[in-house]
């Protein structure tokens, strides 16, 4: 079968780029990157028997850190027929280069391996939208986590952003990793619904982030 | 503080729970509500409120679970600005802090203060009541005549979506300016009213500033159900009830139980009912960055389509303009979802052609906590498309 070409406008298209940049996120981001989808340029459609929908999109992405920058990217999202419980597979290409978060998140990993007390946050934004500047980070993980949620639970029936952190807690480890347990807020823009999901994201400046499955 | 976790296995259980919920001292927060049996219901509980909690969960076999030990909570900004900002009520629109959020009262003295400065423009009207019997206001800008052909635009109608109701402040206040200037919409005022309502769901907005930020719907109850309030755009009689709503009291889609049950909904019926000459619809939500027009009922293409996708590619350039702000526009059905009962698709099949529904900043970076100091350049760039809309309205009256 032939992939159709869909307006960007069409709320389809729309939400398999949800879920290519949730993957992105979880892939690339970090305290120090925070992707954003700028615009959603083009998307096809292909209709593949006996396996699922495969989208086609043509993504540029900024850094909210850096927006003067844009990105390009290519992703491929595939939904499973039917199947309520297995993930899209998604296939992301970054056309160029993101800008180099090295120093900035060595820093921010050193200043919470050094806090005396575990951190502990809630309400990320609050309900005014303000992010403290030195919980800006966090919020970014939060991304991270959130895009690997969002990612792993989507349909062609849903659209999930992150709605806020309810509540962040660092726990501290013996290994190098940090580790945040997250209740994030997901909103699906299909349902309306606004559900908590817990979450314990570890993260490395140099091995990157990992959801932790226990 | 502790969050606990209940799972109520029956009736009695449930009751237990909600019996906390009418316990005001304790300062409960409800992460998550009670719902229903076999849900989860979490709660935030404060230190000198847990042995109160645990006992009463306690004396009838409640069970529960400590899901976070210890919540120590940095003080929020908000907080910080409830202490430091004395919270005063407004002395004058001039003074007024647009850059803001604001409370229900400080939203109801801003209308007074506007009207008061404004006399022969302005005046308020009290269209009903909300549930929780809170007057619903709307505000009429008329330089004359009798019953003149009226654009309507409304804010707030899902409580949550914040930067609507702080825009309609500020659309209130430049409507003013305008006409004072002899600018901007002073022209549309000489042939049309405009009636703008700033709060359209205030219980829904006292519920998200004391108890729920992320609160949508209206705060009515009507079945046995323990689940409370109606999505208001999803409760007008346009195909009411169809795909696209649910009839399940606890989802925030829940259409209610029949079409006009909400008297914030009733109201504006009978209100454009009785007007019966208004000739454009506004209903202005948050996010998305979308403006969308009929249906979302049905995937018939609105007889209209071809002017209304004009009309808003028209609007969406105007909106850009300012600030590069893109919006997608396009249908309801094609363009967001299946949405059945809403605002839009009943105006237009009352016969108003200019119907539309805007959904403002941003795209999900912050969703409905949109930092305060997006406000204006919200407002100011989704008013130039307003006035698109508006001046097409006035030049093609029907």
């Amino acid at each position: 079968s032939v992939a159709m070409e869909l307006p960007p406008s069409h709320f389809s298209a729309a939400r398999a780029a949800a879920v290519a940049v949730g993957y992105l996120r979880y892939l690339r981001g970090g305290p120090g990157r925070g992707l954003e989808l700028r615009e959603l340029r083009r998307a096809r459609r292909q209709d593949i028997d006996d396996v699922g929908h495969k989208y086609y999109l043509e993504l540029e992405l900024e850094d909210v850190l850096d927006k003067d920058r844009t990105v390009n990217c290519t992703a491929e999202v595939l939904y499973h027929l039917g199947s309520k419980t297995s993930a899209p597979d998604v296939q992301v290409t970054v056309q160029g280069e993101l800008r180099s978060t090295e120093e900035a998140e060595q820093e921010f990993y050193n200043r919470i391996r050094s806090l005396e007390k575990e951190l502990v946050a809630e309400n990320i934004p609050d309900s005014h939208g303000n992010v403290p500047p030195e919980l800006e980070p966090i919020h970014l993980l939060a991304w991270v986590a959130s895009g690997y949620l969002i990612w792993q639970n989507s349909t062609e029936n849903t659209t999930f952003h992150l709605a806020q952190v309810k509540h962040v807690k660092q726990v501290k480890r013996s290994d190098e990793d940090l580790q945040f347990d997250y209740v994030l807020l997901l909103h699906d823009m299909v349902s309306q619904e606004v559900l908590p999901w817990e979450v314990t994201l570890l993260w490395h400046p140099q091995r990157g982030a990992r959801v932790s499955q226990s | 503080h502790q969050v606990l976790r209940v799972v109520p296995q029956s009736d009695e259980e449930l009751q237990k729970v909600q019996e906390l919920q009418d316990l005001e001292h304790l300062q409960l927060d409800f992460w998550l509500a009670p719902r229903g049996l076999g849900l989860p219901v979490d709660i935030r509980v404060p230190f000198p409120s847990l042995q109160a909690v645990k006992v009463h969960l306690e004396a009838s076999g409640v069970s529960y679970s400590i899901m976070i030990e210890d919540v120590q909570a940095l003080l929020e900004e908000e907080q910080m600005e409830m202490l430091h900002s004395s919270r005063q009520l407004p002395l004058d629109t001039d003074t007024f802090n647009y850059e803001a959020y604001h409370t229900i009262d400080e939203i109801y003295s801003f209308i007074d203060l506007l009207v008061a400065e404004n006399p022969n423009l302005v005046s308020k009207l009290e269209i009903g009541r909300s549930t929780e019997d809170r007057p619903l206001y709307v505000l009429k800008f008329s330089t004359g005549g009798t019953n003149r052909p009226a654009i309507w635009i409304d804010t707030g109608i899902h409580s949550r979506e914040w930067v609507t109701q702080a825009s309609g402040v500020w659309f209130a206040k430049k409507i003013v300016q305008d006409h004072a200037n002899n600018e901007g919409v002073a022209s549309i005022l000489e042939t049309m009213d405009i009636f703008l309502e700033i709060v359209t769901n205030p219980d829904g907005f006292a519920f998200t500033q004391t108890k729920n930020r992320m609160w949508r719907k209206t705060r009515s109850k009507h079945s046995s159900s323990i689940c409370v309030g109606v999505d208001p755009n999803r409760n007008w009689d346009a195909g009411f009830g169809e795909a696209g709503a649910s009839s399940n009291p606890c989802t925030e889609t829940y259409h209610g139980p029949y079409p006009n049950s909400e008297p914030e909904v009733k109201s504006i019926v009978d209100f454009v009912k009785s007007h019966g000459n208004i000739k454009a619809f506004i209903s202005i939500h948050s996010y998305s960055q979308l403006l969308l027009y009929p249906y979302g009922y049905t995937d018939t293409p609105a007889p209209d389509q071809e002017e209304l996708h004009e009309v808003s590619a028209k609007a969406v350039a105007a909106l850009s303009s300012l600030y590069g702000t893109k919006f997608k526009y396009g249908s309801i059905v094609t363009t967001i979802y299946r949405a059945s009962g809403s605002t839009v698709d009943w105006t237009y099949n009352q016969g108003i052609k200019y119907s539309f529904t805007f959904e403002l900043r941003d795209t999900g970076r912050y969703g409905f906590l949109l930092p305060a100091k997006q406000i204006v350049p919200t407002a100011e760039e989704t008013w130039l498309a307003l006035k698109v809309i508006m001046e097409h309205a006035r030049d093609n009256l029907y």
